[in-house]
C-alpha cells in the first residue's frame, strides 16, 4: 500500500490518467477518417452472399411486452418458414436471427445495433410500443438498416429506413371517431395510459371534435400498469358521455372493464370504443366483461377472406388451437412478404434497392389488400369497427370498404393544419 | 466484520502487486481490447464500462462505510439525462425536442434553456445528483437512520424519481425517455470513431474513478468511513459528526453515478426512466456483490462480467436467458459469498485452493438443500 500511497501523492495522477484516455480518444477521432468513410460504405448491405439470407426478428420476449410481441414474433416466424417452404427469396433459404429486446428501451437499440452490425441482418422485423421503435428509429437511421414495424401508432412519424405495416391515425383513430360522429355521439370521454401513443391520439381527436364544432366531455390519463379506476369511472359518469374512447393500453384494461362491469356500467348505458384492445387482450380480459363495447383495427380473427381462413388455419396448426389472431398478428406476418416480394422485385436484398422497389408492393393479406405507399413507407388498408361477442371474438359492424391510403401528418385533413409537416 | 483495508498493509512489494494485479490487469485488457473487438463489441463494452463507473461508486458507500442504496441508478440517471438534454437540443438543431411539441408544448421550458450550453449540461452531471444526494443524506443520516432502513428509503426515492420522469412526458420525454440522440459534438454518435472515443473517454474515467475512490478509502477520511461501518456511535463518541461524514462520501458517490450516466447518453443514444427504477437500481448491488463488495475492483469486475454475461446469454438463448442469468446470481452468491475478488484476495492466486472452497460450499449446499428437502417430506 505505501507504494501506492507514493504514487497517489503525486497530484494529479487521476487527472494525468483521464488525459492519456482523451489524447488516445483525440487520435481515434483524427486518425480514423479512413475508416468512417469505408465504415459507412459497407455496412448492412445485406449479407447476401452464400445460399442463406439473415433476417432479424427483435420482440420483447421478456417483461411486460412479452405476453403480446410474443404472439407477433410467432406470426413473423411463421411466415417466413411459409417463405422458405416456397423456395426462398431469391432462391435463398431465409434464416432469422431471434433477439429478445427485454421489454426495455434501451435493450431494444442495442440489440438492433446488434442485428445490423454483427449479424449483417438484411432487414428486422420487430418493435411494438411507440417507444421502441423511437429507440431503434436512430439506430436504424445511423448505421442504414432497415426496419418493419407491425403495430398501429401514433404518426407523424416517417423514417427512411422503417417501413410501418400496422396503421397510422388516419387508419384506425379518426376513421373511428367519424364513425362515431356519423352514429350520432356527441359527448366524447377520452381517456388513456400516460404515454405518447395516447396523449398524441387525444390532441388529434380533440382537432378532430374542434372542427365538427364539439368538445371533449373529460380528457385523463393513468399511468401505465394503473389497475384502480373508481375514481376514473366516478369522473366519467359525471361527465355523463355518449362514448369513452380508451387508448388504454396493457394490464390496465382487464382493471377497467372489470371495474366498468362491478359498477352496473354495460355497452347500452355508453359503450367504450378501444384501439389497442385486440382479440388476444380480450382473452385476459374475460369475453364477458367486455361484450357489446366497440374496438377499432384493420384486421380481426373473424374477417372473412379465403387469406384469412388459411392464415388462422396455419397460425393454430403451428402454435396451438387455443391461440387467436389478432391486428398486430396479422401486421407481423404480412410485413415479412411485403419485404421479400420487394426483393424479388429489386433482385437484391441491399436497403437501397429494396427500398426503391417497394412502392408499390402489393399482397393479398389476411385482412385485405395491401400496398406500400412511396411517400411515406407506410401500407393502405381496410379499416374495420368491430362489436365484442360474446365469445371473445370480434364482429366486423362498419369498413371503409377497401384500403384506406395512409397519410401519417394528416395532410389531406383541414382540421389538422397543426400537425402537417 | 474487519475489513481488508483496515487490516495493517504488508511492506511486501509482492504482495502490493498481486494486491493491485487484477486493476492492472484489467486496464491493459480494457485499453488492448478494441484491437480484438469489433466496432460493436467495443461499444457495447464503452457501455459496461459506465456501469462499471456506477457499481464502483455504489461500492464506495456500501462496501466501506456499510450504506446499502438501493437507488444509485438514480443518481446514473439523473446524469445521463443531464447529458442528454444538451445532447436532444443538439439534435434538434434550434427547434423544439419532438416529444415537447407532441405533448402540445409551444416553447423550451425554463429549465431546458440551460441545458442549450454544454458548460452549463456537463457540470450539471455532477452538480445535480451531488447536491440530491447531500441534501436527502443529510436529513436521512441527521436522523440517524442508518441499515435496512436507509436501503428502504433509497428504494422508495427510486421509485419516486422515475414516476416522476414517466408521469412528466411533455418535460421528460416520458416513458420513451429522450430518444433519437444522434451526435455528439457533431460527431455522429453511429460512427465507429467517435464510439472508439467514446469508449476511451470512458476507460480513462473509469480508471481515474478507481483511482480516486482507492484515495478516499486510503486516506484518514477513508477510515473513519471503516469506523462508522463497524461502529458508528463510538465514532459518535470521539468528537465526529457521522451524519456529515456519510453525507460527504454519499454525496462524491452520487456524482460518481452521475458521470457514468453522462457517459452512458451518447454511447447507446437513449435515456429512459425505466433504467432509474427500482429493478435496476438492485441490479447494481447483485454486480458489486459478484465482483466482491468493499474491494473497489471487484465492483467493477461484477459489473462487467455480469453485463457481458446478459448480453451473451440474451444473444444465444432469447427464449430462456433471464433462467441462466438467474442461477448465476444464486450461484454465485451462494459459492462465493465474499465475491469473485473476496475470493481471491483471501484464497490467493493458488487455484487448489479455489476449488477446495467451493467444494466447501457445495458441501454445506447439499447439506442445506437435503435439510430442506427433508423439511418439506
Amino acid at each position: 500500500m505505501a507504494f501506492f500511497k507514493k504514487i497517489f501523492k503525486i497530484p494529479g495522477v487521476a487527472l494525468a490518467t483521464l488525459a492519456m484516455a482523451l489524447l488516445f480518444a483525440a487520435a481515434a477521432c483524427g486518425g480514423s477518417d479512413s475508416d468512417a468513410a469505408s465504415a459507412t460504405a459497407v455496412p448492412s448491405s445485406g449479407s447476401s452472399a452464400g445460399d442463406t439470407i439473415k433476417v432479424g426478428v427483435l420482440h420483447s420476449l421478456s417483461g411486460t411486452m412479452a405476453i403480446s410481441e410474443t404472439a407477433v414474433r410467432d406470426a413473423t416466424l411463421l411466415a417466413i418458414e411459409e417463405i422458405n417452404a416456397a423456395g426462398g427469396v431469391l432462391g435463398k433459404q431465409l434464416v432469422p436471427v431471434v433477439e429478445d429486446g427485454a421489454s426495455d428501451w434501451p435493450t431494444f437499440a442495442e440489440k438492433a445495433q446488434k442485428l445490423i452490425q454483427s449479424d449483417k441482418v438484411s432487414v428486422v422485423f420487430g418493435g411494438w410500443t411507440s417507444a421502441s421503435r423511437k429507440a431503434m428509429l436512430p439506430v436504424f437511421e445511423g448505421l442504414n438498416g432497415l426496419l418493419f414495424y407491425p403495430v398501429q401508432y401514433e404518426g407523424l412519424e416517417t423514417s427512411p429506413n422503417i417501413f410501418y405495416t400496422g396503421a397510422t391515425t388516419n387508419q384506425q383513430i379518426v376513421p373511428a371517431v367519424e364513425y362515431l360522429l356519423e352514429q350520432g355521439k356527441t359527448r366524447f370521454f377520452l381517456l388513456g395510459s400516460d404515454y405518447v401513443f395516447p396523449r398524441t391520439s387525444n390532441l388529434i381527436i380533440n382537432a378532430q371534435l374542434k372542427a365538427a364544432g364539439l368538445e371533449a366531455v373529460g380528457e385523463e390519463y393513468t399511468p401505465l400498469g394503473h389497475v384502480e379506476y373508481s375514481t376514473v369511472i366516478n369522473k366519467i359518469t359525471a361527465a355523463n358521455p355518449d362514448v369513452v374512447f380508451s387508448t388504454l393500453n396493457g394490464d390496465s384494461n382487464v382493471a377497467l372493464f372489470k371495474q366498468l362491469k362491478d359498477a352496473g356500467i354495460s355497452a347500452s348505458d355508453f359503450p367504450v370504443i378501444s384501439v389497442s384492445v385486440a382479440e388476444e387482450e380480450i382473452r385476459g380480459i374475460g369475453a364477458e366483461n367486455i361484450v357489446d363495447h366497440l374496438v377499432a383495427w384493420n384486421y380481426y380473427q373473424t374477417t372473412d377472406t379465403p387469406q384469412n381462413e388459411a392464415f388462422v388455419a396455419a397460425y393454430k396448426a403451428k402454435y396451438g388451437n387455443d391461440r387467436v389472431t389478432d391486428d398486430p398478428i396479422e401486421a407481423g406476418y404480412f410485413g415479412v412478404y411485403l419485404w421479400a416480394a420487394a426483393a424479388e422485385k429489386a433482385k437484391s436484398t441491399s436497403v437501397a434497392d429494396v427500398k426503391a422497389a417497394a412502392p408499390g408492393i402489393q399482397f393479398n393479406a389476411p385482412g385485405g389488400v395491401v400496398t406500400i405507399n412511396g411517400a411515406n413507407q407506410h401500407v393502405s388498408k381496410t379499416v374495420r369497427v368491430g362489436k365484442v361477442r360474446s365469445d371473445g371474438q370480434i364482429d366486423e359492424i362498419w369498413s371503409s370498404n377497401g384500403p384506406v391510403e395512409p397519410d401519417p401528418y394528416l395532410e389531406t385533413y383541414e382540421w389538422a393544419s397543426q400537425f402537417h409537416r | 466484520m474487519v475489513s481488508q483495508v483496515a487490516k495493517p498493509m504488508a511492506a511486501d512489494p509482492r504482495e502490493q502487486i498481486m494486491r493491485f494485479a487484477p486493476a492492472i490487469l484489467l486496464a491493459i485488457v480494457l485499453l488492448a481490447a478494441p484491437l480484438v473487438l469489433s466496432d460493436f463489441r467495443t461499444n457495447l463494452l464503452g457501455k459496461i464500462l459506465t456501469f462499471g463507473i456506477l457499481a464502483l461508486s455504489l461500492d464506495l458507500i456500501w462496501g466501506y462505510a456499510g450504506m446499502l442504496s438501493l437507488g444509485h441508478s438514480v443518481f446514473f440517471g439523473l446524469g445521463a439525462y443531464s447529458f442528454a438534454m444538451y445532447l436532444k437540443l443538439e439534435a434538434s438543431a434550434g427547434g423544439l425536442p419532438d416529444f415537447m411539441f407532441w405533448s402540445g408544448l409551444k416553447e423550451l421550458p425554463f429549465f431546458w434553456v440551460p441545458f442549450q450550453h454544454v458548460w452549463i449540461a456537463l457540470p450539471m452531471v455532477v452538480i445535480i445528483p451531488g447536491v440530491l444526494a447531500g441534501a436527502i443524506g443529510y436529513l436521512v443520516f441527521r436522523s440517524r437512520i442508518t441499515g435496512v432502513y436507509f436501503a428502504l428509503i433509497t428504494q422508495a426515492f427510486a421509485l419516486i424519481v422515475s414516476i416522476l420522469f414517466i408521469g412528466q412526458q411533455p418535460y421528460t420525454g416520458g416513458t420513451n425517455g429522450l430518444t433519437n440522440l444522434t451526435s455528439v459534438f457533431g460527431h455522429s454518435i453511429y460512427n465507429p470513431s467517435t464510439q472508439l472515443a467514446l469508449y476511451f473517454i470512458s476507460v480513462g474515467v473509469l480508471i481515474a474513478a478507481y483511482l480516486l475512490c482507492v484515495g478516499i478509502v486510503s486516506s484518514p477520511f477513508g477510515r473513519l468511513l471503516v469506523a462508522i461501518r463497524d461502529d458508528e456511535n463510538r465514532v459518535r463518541f470521539s468528537g465526529y459528526d457521522p451524519a456529515l461524514i456519510k453525507t460527504a462520501v454519499y454525496c462524491v458517490s452520487a456524482a460518481l453515478a452521475g458521470i457514468g450516466g453522462a457517459l452512458f447518453a451518447p454511447q447507446v443514444g437513449i435515456v429512459s426512466p425505466t433504467m432509474m427504477g427500482i429493478v435496476p437500481s438492485i441490479e447494481v448491488a447483485v454486480w458489486v456483490a459478484v465482483g466482491g463488495r468493499g474491494t473497489l475492483i471487484g465492483a467493477i469486475i461484477g459489473a462487467v462480467i455480469v453485463n457481458y454475461a446478459k448480453t451473451l446469454l440474451s444473444e444465444s438463448f432469447p427464449d430462456i436467458w433471464t433462467y441462466f442469468l438467474g442461477a448465476l446470481f444464486i450461484g454465485s452468491v451462494l459459492l462465493f459469498p465474499r465475491g469473485i475478488i473476496g475470493l481471491l484476495r483471501r484464497e490467493g492466486w493458488r487455484w487448489p485452493d479455489w476449488i477446495k472452497v467451493a467444494r466447501g460450499r457445495t458441501a454445506t449446499l447439499g447439506s442445506i438443500t437435503s435439510g430442506i428437502w427433508g423439511g418439506i417430506k
